[in-house]
């Protein structure tokens, strides 16, 4: 399959207020490949990721994902193909039972009851959180919601996976419990996160932005390695790679 | 701190709701349908009447012992709103003085009579609804209202005032705690810091309420949220239901108070 292809080009957006969050950002994403977008706060990530999913429209340039362009009429059809997970969970998570939450995208696809149920089942498993379907979201912890918000997602089955900093307020071991999972995923990744140890680990490539423009592109090894680049955008590098240094200087 | 301890009597009453007994097992819809005719039937007695209403206690316990509810957790909420109720009958005694009763050398009258049975009316009533409320999840009570044809539009702001009441007060709560410990017991300026605070709190909950729509909207949002009907009416319901009603119904119109008495008279004559 070679249609999951998201592809920016000279991609701008500027709020209603005239801030301009995105000016001209350039870039393609292949079918498989998972990408990490670093960045400072307020780089531009965000605005990025929710114009991928049509919540924004461009105010110049295109964006193409699966080769439909995006605009207000394809946003539909581009929305069932984009599975978003948001930055806070409890935004994500509306509906008063964790099954309702997950199974909330199937039954909007139109699915029958069985087909909802067994989706449901799935994405539940594959976070290893069958065990809180009939709990409300708001007794769960940090990072169960964040599992449960990510099934939502899973449960839609969608061909690429955009996250808003999946890693946020969670603990060491549900952070490496996320990780794993993520590198479980087949699908198209989009990750965004000023989390550099994860995006090292989970995606192979790596695009940093600054004030709204690309800056650099490339594998994860080369560009989060190289101190230089790192600190010119206000990043450091990951904590892994300082601690080697730190032993086997070079 | 009487913000926090509120905030988590809340949660208290809503986590009651997730037991699991017999009561809390029933479809939700014979449970609102029972209690909604229990209050009827506690209504419809005339206001003089005292004893008939005695054995209608057996509806609240019931649910109480059955459900696994602390009598505690009711009595203070009912003990809470009770001045209402007080207020509505506190004249009686004095505007209707006629005697009708003798206990001893007390002569009763109407008046008291009838306060009486407005106070014992709304302990029924009250305890019954708070308890139908603890043996019954909120989204369970909002799928039953949902197929008992009320209009989509309410069960979905109902739905969303429930899930989103924790997630406002939690933020309230850290607004607060954020407030004093900086405040360091200081009087004076509190009114108008209360009032940022509260605009604080709207703004954040219109921001909020927008990134909420956004994630709907990318799973699928169209204007209608569409539940999957979890329950199925059993044997045990309609046998519950069954039961519940007709003894209301000899509650209401035989004096039952009555014939126990004098039939547990006669078996230790």
């Amino acid at each position: 399959m070679s249609h999951h292809i998201v592809e920016l080009k000279h991609v701008c957006f500027a709020y209603p207020d005239g801030t301009e969050a995105l000016k001209g950002v350039t870039f393609r994403i292949v079918h498989g490949e998972s990408v990490g977008l670093a960045g400072t706060n307020g780089a531009g990530k965000t605005t990025l990721l929710l114009n991928l999913n049509g919540h924004l429209i461009p105010t110049r340039g295109e964006i193409a994902i699966g080769e439909v362009p995006l605009s207000k009429k394809t946003r539909q059809e581009i929305r069932r193909k984009v599975g978003f997970v948001f930055q806070r969970s409890d935004d994500q998570l509306f509906m008063p039972t964790v099954y309702e939450d997950v199974a909330f995208g199937p039954i909007n696809l139109g699915l029958n009851e069985d087909k909802v149920e067994e989706r449901v089942r799935n994405a539940l498993e594959m976070v290893s959180c069958l065990q809180l379907r009939n709990r409300p979201p708001h007794r769960l912890s940090e990072g169960q919601k964040r599992s449960v918000a990510i099934a939502t997602v899973m449960a839609m089955e969608p061909d690429i996976l955009v996250m808003d900093e999946p890693a946020s307020n969670l603990d060491p071991r549900s952070r490496r419990q996320l990780i794993n999972l993520l590198k479980g995923f087949g699908h198209t990744k989009i990750v965004a996160s000023h989390d550099l140890d994860l995006i090292l680990d989970v995606c192979e490539r790596c695009i940093i932005i600054k004030d709204g423009k690309v800056v650099a592109d490339g594998p994860s090894e080369e560009l989060l390695l190289n101190k230089a680049l790192l600190e010119e955008n206000n990043l450091e590098l990951p904590l892994s790679r300082q601690c080697l240094q730190a032993i086997q200087p070079f | 701190m009487t913000f926090d301890r509120e905030y988590f009597n809340i949660g208290y009453l809503d986590s009651l709701s997730y037991k699991n007994s017999f009561v809390h097992a029933l479809d939700p819809r014979v449970k609102i349908l029972v209690s909604f005719a229990f209050i009827l039937f506690v209504v419809s007695l005339p206001k003089y009447e005292l004893s008939a209403l005695t054995p209608f206690f057996i509806y609240p316990v019931f649910l109480l012992t059955a459900g696994g509810i602390p009598f505690n957790a009711i009595a203070k909420k009912v003990l809470f709103i009770s001045p209402f109720a007080v207020f509505i009958g506190i004249f009686n005694p004095l505007l209707d003085t006629a005697v009708v009763m003798q206990v001893f050398s007390w002569s009763v009258s109407g008046g008291w009579i009838s306060f009486f049975s407005i106070i014992v009316k709304f302990i029924l009533t009250v305890s019954t609804a708070l308890l139908l409320i603890a043996v019954t999840s909120f989204p369970g009570i909002c799928e039953s209202l949902e197929r008992l044809r009320l209009p989509k539009i309410f069960v979905i702001q109902l739905l969303f005032l429930y899930r989103y009441l924790f997630v406002l007060l939690q933020e309230s709560l850290t607004m607060i705690r954020a407030r004093e410990a900086r405040s360091f017991g200081k009087k004076g300026r509190e009114i108008k810091t209360f009032i940022r605070l509260i605009s604080v709190l709207l703004i954040r909950s219109v921001e909020r309420a927008e990134r909420i729509y956004q994630a709907m909207v990318s799973r699928g949002f169209r204007g209608e949220i569409r539940v999957m009907k979890k329950h199925k009416l059993g044997y045990y319901d309609i046998l519950f239901a069954a039961i519940s009603i007709t003894m209301f119904y000899f509650f209401r119109n035989y004096d039952v108070v009555n014939f126990i008495g004098s039939g547990l008279s006669r078996a230790f004559r």
